[in-house]
């Protein structure tokens, strides 16, 4: 099998791994090595579906000894079958290197007979790299659950990121899918890997020269909408993991039906990206703008709301504590305002020494008020110079969207009625996201219906017409006429 | 004494040269009304003065501008001069007439329309200079790389450090196709150059294999399931791809 098969072949197998990231260690280049790594982390190019490629991401073999439903590369798949070797890999991933197509390497595998002997030829082939030729690049591994310790930390000495996979939110559907591994043997090597990043930065500290361990942290990854897991469930657990394991980073994948199983979402089931996308919003809230999961939902309501983001969803429910005063509120207030993010708080903190800011100077200042405008008051007023409640704020949240979302794009009016060619083949994945918000409007819309000012029926038929949101709707929840 | 201002400056098109313009117009009392350099010459109405580079006075501007404003400030002009923006030695020029009047705290004046002028012209080059960390492709040809770039602004000096850092064995040759100009780097010795025109061999073989296996690991490596040309789109601007490898 040539090079070009097995590469095929492995990093298929290989792209539904979701970490592509080099960030999280600075080194800088030496005389007679070759690269360095950049603690921001550099992209090297995005693949169709819009995802970062920033390292070689393959598995070094597919030819898997255990049995997960969920996975490709199960023993009981028909697929062909690779395993690369270690110096072809090593040159291959050298030469994608010097031309600037990647950052590093990211190394996963099927597990090759055992775990133990998987990760003695990860080792081989990592030592090659560090040490014939010389790289001092960004390399992320993947450990299997199982290892042996010494052999792990081995591991540990040679990549700067390392990751196990919790794959599935639960202990239950773990033990459904993939009756190989249970929640104890994926997180003991977890706990391994903290102690030893710990014990490496005192060790750091007292001798200059002592070897790093996983400099840039571990990670994980778990497969969301596979199994009934709600929202709730799998942000306490991503809270548990970052404080309890420190775990640097924890990525969901909505789950996209490869294999037919009686345990799993039928194959014809649309992958639940508006979902994962919220998913990703709430943990962004936890690891930089300090908020705890059990503010952002609990057990009576269980899930994100699909219309508005996680953080417009825990403003609105605490209204009282809005609106905030963009001149005096301090830095942790500002970070909880919707719209605003981390650059734009501290900008504001910035600009406010040296003169009283105004919603204008915001817009100057690139500031998006889309969202904010709701949220907070420039010189005690609001935008518009009226008070909003959660209810007409609600609105304007929804209805804003709907300028991009709802409905076919705007249509020049016409007399007659244009015949409507459905073209069922062109359904891409854009669309099912935008049919995911616009199904949980009409929901929504139809609940709250008696809340209506004029009599619309809403179904479809009115979200279509654009007319309702655009004009109407969207201009009442401005002047706050709702 | 009110200031001058139908007048026009010509520099030599160097950063020195252009802080020479900042000098003549605080000692002079004169407020051009256009500073170009002689690749940029244009018509005008007004006195063309021609401002000789002294380097001591550039040197005295740019220690000033350390002293009485800041660091940042320094950082902010010279980003803005590596940009191909048409006004930007006038918007440095105002830039600076404010720093000196108000001090160290100007660059925080973020929505005032001078500040602005210049952090948004500095903030696009250093964008840009960050695209070409990631989108730069070398080829390889008998053992050294090329890799040939057509950016808006003058990125060169902003990304040279990084891949001297990253390949110090390697010898290697970045031409940029809008500017004119290349950086070449050998035996750990880097030179900036200005170069006319560029021409390459064809690809050898083994090239030819590692491009082919690049595209071949960029076309798998996507999701048929997610597909999102818009995204792509955002996250990797158009105009990058004419010279990257995985698009040709």
């Amino acid at each position: 099998m040539d090079i070009l098969e097995k590469l095929t072949i492995l990093s298929d197998a290989a792209k539904y791994d979701v970490a592509c990231t080099s960030s999280g260690v600075d080194r800088s280049g030496a005389p007679g090595s070759l690269g360095n790594a950049a603690a921001c982390g550099i992209c090297h190019s995005f693949s169709a579906d819009g995802r970062c490629i920033a390292l070689l991401k393959v598995l070094m073999s597919n030819a898997c000894a255990y049995d997960c439903s969920y996975c490709v590369n199960r023993k009981s798949n028909d697929i062909r079958r690779a395993t690369f070797e270690p110096h072809e890999l090593a040159e291959l991933m050298i030469q994608f290197y010097r031309r600037n197509y990647i950052e590093g390497l990211f190394l996963s595998s099927a597990v090759l007979k055992n775990p133990d002997y998987t990760c003695e030829q990860m080792i081989e082939l990592i030592s090659l790299i560090r040490n014939e030729y010389r790289f001092r690049g960004y390399i992320h591994v993947k450990a299997i659950p199982g290892t042996d310790e010494k052999l792990l930390t081995t591991l540990g000495l040679l990549a700067d990121r390392m990751s196990i996979n919790l794959e599935l939110p639960s202990n239950n559907s773990l033990q459904m899918l993939a009756p190989d591994k249970t929640r104890e043997s994926i997180l003991k090597p977890m706990g391994m890997i903290k102690d030893g990043i710990k014990e490496n930065k005192t060790d750091l500290v007292k001798y200059k020269n002592t070897p790093q361990f996983v400099p840039a942290g571990q990670s994980t990854q778990m497969i969301i909408g596979a199994t009934p897991e709600t929202d709730y469930q799998i942000i306490n657990l991503s809270e548990a993991l970052y404080k309890k394991y420190e775990l640097k980073r924890v990525f969901y994948s909505a789950y996209l039906p490869v294999v037919e199983d009686r345990n799993l979402p039928a194959i014809s089931s649309k992958p639940q990206l508006l979902r994962e996308h919220r998913l990703y919003q709430a943990d962004w809230l936890l690891r930089f703008y300090e908020f705890q999961a059990s503010e952002l939902l609990d057990e009576k309501n269980p899930n994100f709301n699909l219309l508005i983001d996680p953080k417009c969803n825990w403003a609105l429910n605490n209204y009282d504590n809005f609106p905030v005063e963009v001149n005096t509120a301090p830095y942790e207030t500002l970070l909880r305002v919707p719209g605003l993010g981390v650059v734009g708080a501290k900008k504001i903190l910035r600009a406010r020494r040296v003169g009283k800011l105004d919603f204008s100077d915001l817009k100057k200042m690139r500031i998006v008020l889309k969202r904010a405008q709701f949220f907070i008051t420039c010189k005690g007023k609001t935008v518009l110079g009226i008070k909003y409640d959660p209810e007409s704020v609600l609105r304007g949240l929804i209805s804003d969207q709907s300028w991009e979302l709802a409905g076919p794009p705007m249509e020049q009016l016409s007399l007659f009625n244009d015949i409507k060619v459905i073209d069922t083949g062109s359904f891409n994945i854009m669309d099912s996201k935008k049919e995911e918000i616009r199904q949980a409007k009409i929901k929504f819309l139809n609940e709250n219906s008696n809340a209506q000012s004029n009599n619309f029926i809403l179904n479809e038929s009115t979200l279509q017409s654009n007319e309702f949101f655009m004009r109407g709707e969207r201009q009442k929840c401005l002047t706050g006429q709702i | 004494m009110p200031y001058r201002t139908d007048i026009t400056y010509l520099y030599d098109g160097s950063f020195e040269g252009l802080l020479c313009c900042v000098h003549e117009s605080y000692y002079k009392r004169e407020l051009p009304s256009l500073i170009f350099n002689y690749k940029e010459m244009q018509e005008t109405l007004f006195t063309v003065k021609e401002i000789e580079t002294v380097l001591e006075n550039a040197k005295k501007v740019e220690t000033s501008i350390k002293k009485a404003i800041s660091g940042e400030a320094l950082h902010l002009v010279r980003m803005c001069y590596y940009s191909n923006s048409e006004n930007r030695e006038i918007v440095i020029l105002n830039f600076l007439r404010m720093g000196y009047k108000i001090g160290p705290s100007v660059t925080s004046m973020l929505s005032d329309d001078t500040v602005k002028a210049i952090t948004d012209i500095a903030k696009s080059v250093s964008r840009e200079s960050m695209y070409y960390l990631e989108f730069i492709r070398f080829s390889d040809y008998n053992g050294a790389l090329v890799a040939i770039i057509e950016p808006k602004n003058f990125v060169l000096p902003m990304i040279v450090n990084h891949f001297c850092d990253r390949f110090p064995s390697e010898q290697f040759l970045i031409y940029d196709e809008t500017n004119k100009h290349g950086i070449v780097y050998q035996n750990g010795k880097k030179a900036l150059i200005p170069l006319d025109n560029l021409e390459v061999p064809k690809a050898c073989k083994k090239e030819e294999k590692y491009r082919a296996l690049w595209k071949q690991f960029y076309n798998t490596i996507a999701i048929e399931g997610r597909i999102n040309p818009k995204l792509r789109m955002n996250n990797m601007p158009k105009r990058y791809w004419k010279h990257l490898t995985e698009f040709q």
